[in-house]
């Protein structure tokens, strides 16, 4: 009993020897107390990455400004870029995998625990490393400090000739580094997922979530490996003086975004699939029915990432690829709708005749669904390659990748912190603050992002440090800043709201929104070994089961 | 089939092993994948010498140790898993040492075409693409050197025992793994790209 009630208490936030709490988070091994150390640390980083982009939207409020140098607004969008991708998106969905995923299998644990550990400190260590450039790259050399290579960092820009110092050799190890860690935390969501089930839970029976978590897995395995070959050779170019990225000796810029996007389209997936396995768990647990069509949906996850791995050239149009090419990935890109449209109409039709609960969890995810069917359209104009020659590295792309992964993830992020929090905490976020949270960064977004595709149809290109006042950009750039402010006051309520919940909130009980997964059959925060007993599952929905033994789910599936 | 699998004895004992080693071996295929794409589409391009048919030899006595070693290895673990521990290690350590052989014989090569030949890692795209890659397999079997003597030490000491023969079995995946890499790259760097 004391080891639950240390546990809950260290869980709860109220005070401990602190010598002894911080002890115990810095050694634990335990899954849950590992998802909310990489949740806590992906939060941390989105409020840095979005004060980076303050300042960047403070300088492009205005036309011929002059707030921040160029230098420093390079630097900022790159930190911005890199943070938000790899110190945000990827933590958190590795967090809250880790935290529910043994929970959905019953299982007491991930499969290797330590090395679990292993890979969270690889993660923070590499976003450290990455912000440590700030003191550390101005070095020897006084060549600047941050990296200002863009996110993708194209070559020859990346080379020694253009990017002396060593900013770009910190952002060169600083993803290296937090990249090993993911792949080491996927293998251990693979081997977890295919060999810590619990009785009865065969691969048909899997919450949702754990299926598109475990085709995200296998994608994180195989595509990040690439990146690291493309950073190994990129260190070797800066350091040994080789040439795979150097012209002049025959090699070739074009190969490091090959390898790049053959990682960088994928890991648009990686983030993605990931809220859509949240959705999946929140949108039937909030309309009362089953997830409609889990078979097509296990299909379509398969699909979309079996589709991912042949559609990367797709970013690449714009360098003059041959005609083939072109339609080849503009083919295989446009493919890619297909399972996406097949999810949006399953999730539709979870919804249709569905008693549905608006609670905040499910606000956010209705929400991404009609965001990220405006994400999805907006992706099919720029994958037809005329289009995109066109488009191409203007704002009408940066708003693309906004709606996805701020209008998609980030709202299913959203939606999935209120929908666990209970289960990690024991009490709930308050519903009023959850509004609020919900309605200013649905406001603030669409008018900060919708805006971007005007701007961008004006041709206004991304990473432009200022513009000229008579071209008409001017409003629209001020839209966007405006949205802005919306969107600070909506982390600033949710951060508001997670702090005042975990002293006042409401006492959440075992299953607060009367749920079908394994997590919900637990404690509220769960003891350290998660179950007493391990379940046995004969559904898709092992609660519903036991609270309708009258009608099991079994009989219909 | 997966019900079956999850819950048939023997089977349930402790694949997490496998599946993890098997996760950790596709991914470094993949990494490998892309040296070994990255030196197909450097083969010629070269914009001056040596190039490689001058230069490369084929590495036949390296090529039968590496390849050998991943025999005695099996035999190792087989010798493991029926208890006779110290059958176990003497093959164990004959790993070793034809692993050791293989980089000595990977040493010398390169020395030769350092000092003769003047190849390095910038003369050209040859040198760049031949020495990351032939580098990140030799720097594998470097890792799977160390691993190996850590264990085969850990057996002198009297720690391993046969209840350990699926983790050295996992150990002996990777060094197959190490091997079968040998065979892609001695085909594409010294059949195809010569």
């Amino acid at each position: 009993m004391t080891v639950i009630d240390s546990e809950a208490v260290a869980i709860g936030g109220v005070r401990q020897g602190w010598l002894d709490a911080l002890h115990g988070w810095v050694t634990t091994v335990d899954h849950k107390r590992i998802g909310i150390l990489y949740v806590g640390s992906a939060l941390f980083f989105m409020v840095i990455g979005g004060v980076e982009i303050s300042i960047i939207r403070l300088q492009l409020a205005q036309a011929e400004a002059h707030l921040i140098s160029p230098q420093t607004f390079n630097r900022l969008f790159t930190m911005h870029g890199t943070t938000m991708i790899f110190l945000f998106g990827m933590p958190m969905l590795f967090g809250i995998a880790n935290f529910v995923i043994p929970l959905m299998l019953g299982a007491r644990d991930l499969a290797f625990p330590r090395l679990n550990a292993f890979g969270f400190w690889l993660f923070l260590f590499g976003g450290f490393l990455l912000y440590y450039s700030y003191l550390g790259a101005e070095g020897l050399y006084g060549a600047g400090s941050a990296p200002d290579i863009g996110w993708f960092a194209y070559a020859p820009l990346t080379s020694k000739t253009f990017s002396p110092g060593n900013s770009t050799d910190y952002w060169i190890l600083a993803i290296l580094v937090s990249g090993f860690g993911s792949m080491l935390t996927s293998v251990n969501l693979i081997a977890t997922t295919l060999t810590m089930r619990c009785k009865g839970m065969t691969l048909m029976r899997m919450p949702m979530m754990v299926w598109i978590m475990l085709v995200v897995s296998v994608l994180v395995v195989l595509v990040i490996p690439p990146l690291t070959a493309a950073q190994v050779m990129l260190l070797l170019d800066r350091f040994l003086g080789a040439h795979f990225f150097d012209a002049q000796a025959g090699g070739s810029a074009l190969l490091w975004q090959h390898l790049f996007w053959f990682f960088g389209h994928p890991e648009v997936y990686i983030l993605m699939l990931p809220g859509f396995a949240y959705a999946s768990e929140i949108i039937p647990v909030f309309s009362r029915k089953v997830l409609f069509g889990y078979p097509a949906m296990v299909a379509a996850t398969v699909g979309i990432g079996v589709l991912s791995l042949g559609v990367w050239a797709h970013h690449m149009f714009a360098v003059g690829l041959s005609r083939d090419l072109n339609i080849f990935f503009t083919g295989s890109t446009l493919l890619v709708a297909v399972p996406t449209g097949i999810k949006i109409f399953n999730w539709l039709g979870t919804i249709y005749g569905g008693k549905i609960r608006f609670d905040t969890p499910m606000l956010f995810c209705l929400a991404f669904l009609a965001q990220f069917v405006v994400a999805g359209l907006t992706g099919v104009i720029l994958a037809i390659a005329p289009l995109d020659w066109q488009l191409s590295d203007s704002y009408f792309v940066v708003a693309h990748f906004h709606y996805v992964i701020v209008g998609g993830l980030l709202f299913t992020i959203f939606g999935a912190i209120y929908y666990w929090f209970p289960k990690v905490t024991g009490r709930r976020l308050s519903e009023t603050l959850g509004r609020w949270n919900f309605w200013l960064l649905v406001i603030g977004f669409q008018i900060t992002f919708t805006t971007m595709h005007v701007q961008g149809l004006l041709g206004m290109p991304r990473r432009i440090y200022t513009y000229p006042a008579d071209r008409g950009w001017e409003i629209w750039n001020q839209a966007t800043s405006v949205g802005v402010v919306f969107q600070i006051a909506a982390v600033a309520i949710f951060a508001f709201n997670v702090w005042r919940s975990l002293r006042k909130g409401q006492i959440a009980g075992d299953d607060p929104w009367d749920a079908w997964t394994l997590e919900w059959s637990t404690t509220s925060p769960p003891p350290s070994y998660n179950f007493e007993t391990i379940p046995e599952v004969q559904s898709r929905r092992p609660l519903w089961d036991l609270k309708h033994p009258d009608d099991p789910d079994g009989i219909h599936e | 089939m997966t019900a079956q699998t999850t819950v048939a004895p023997g089977f349930s004992k402790s694949p997490k092993g496998r599946v993890g080693m098997l996760g950790m071996i596709a991914s470094e295929s993949t990494f490998f994948g892309c040296f070994l794409v990255v030196y197909l589409f450097y083969i010629g391009r070269s914009l001056n010498g040596p190039y490689p048919g001058e230069v490369l030899e084929l590495p036949i006595a390296a090529t039968v140790c590496l390849l050998s070693s991943s025999i005695t290895i099996w035999l190792a673990t087989r010798a493991l898993s029926r208890d006779r521990t110290n059958v176990f290690g003497l093959w164990f350590l004959a790993t070793i040492v034809l692993g050791a052989l293989f980089l000595v014989a990977t040493a010398q090569e390169w020395s030769g075409l350092i000092y003769e030949h003047g190849l390095t890692i910038r003369t050209n795209l040859f040198g760049t693409t031949f020495y990351s890659l032939v580098g990140a397999h030799a720097a594998h079997v470097t890792i799977g050197i160390v691993l190996m003597t850590l264990v085969l030490v850990l057996s002198l000491l009297g720690y391993v025992h046969v209840r350990d023969s699926e983790r050295v079995e996992m150990l002996s995946w990777y060094w197959h793994f190490v091997d079968a890499v040998w065979i892609a790259v001695f085909t594409v760097v010294y059949v195809v790209g010569r």
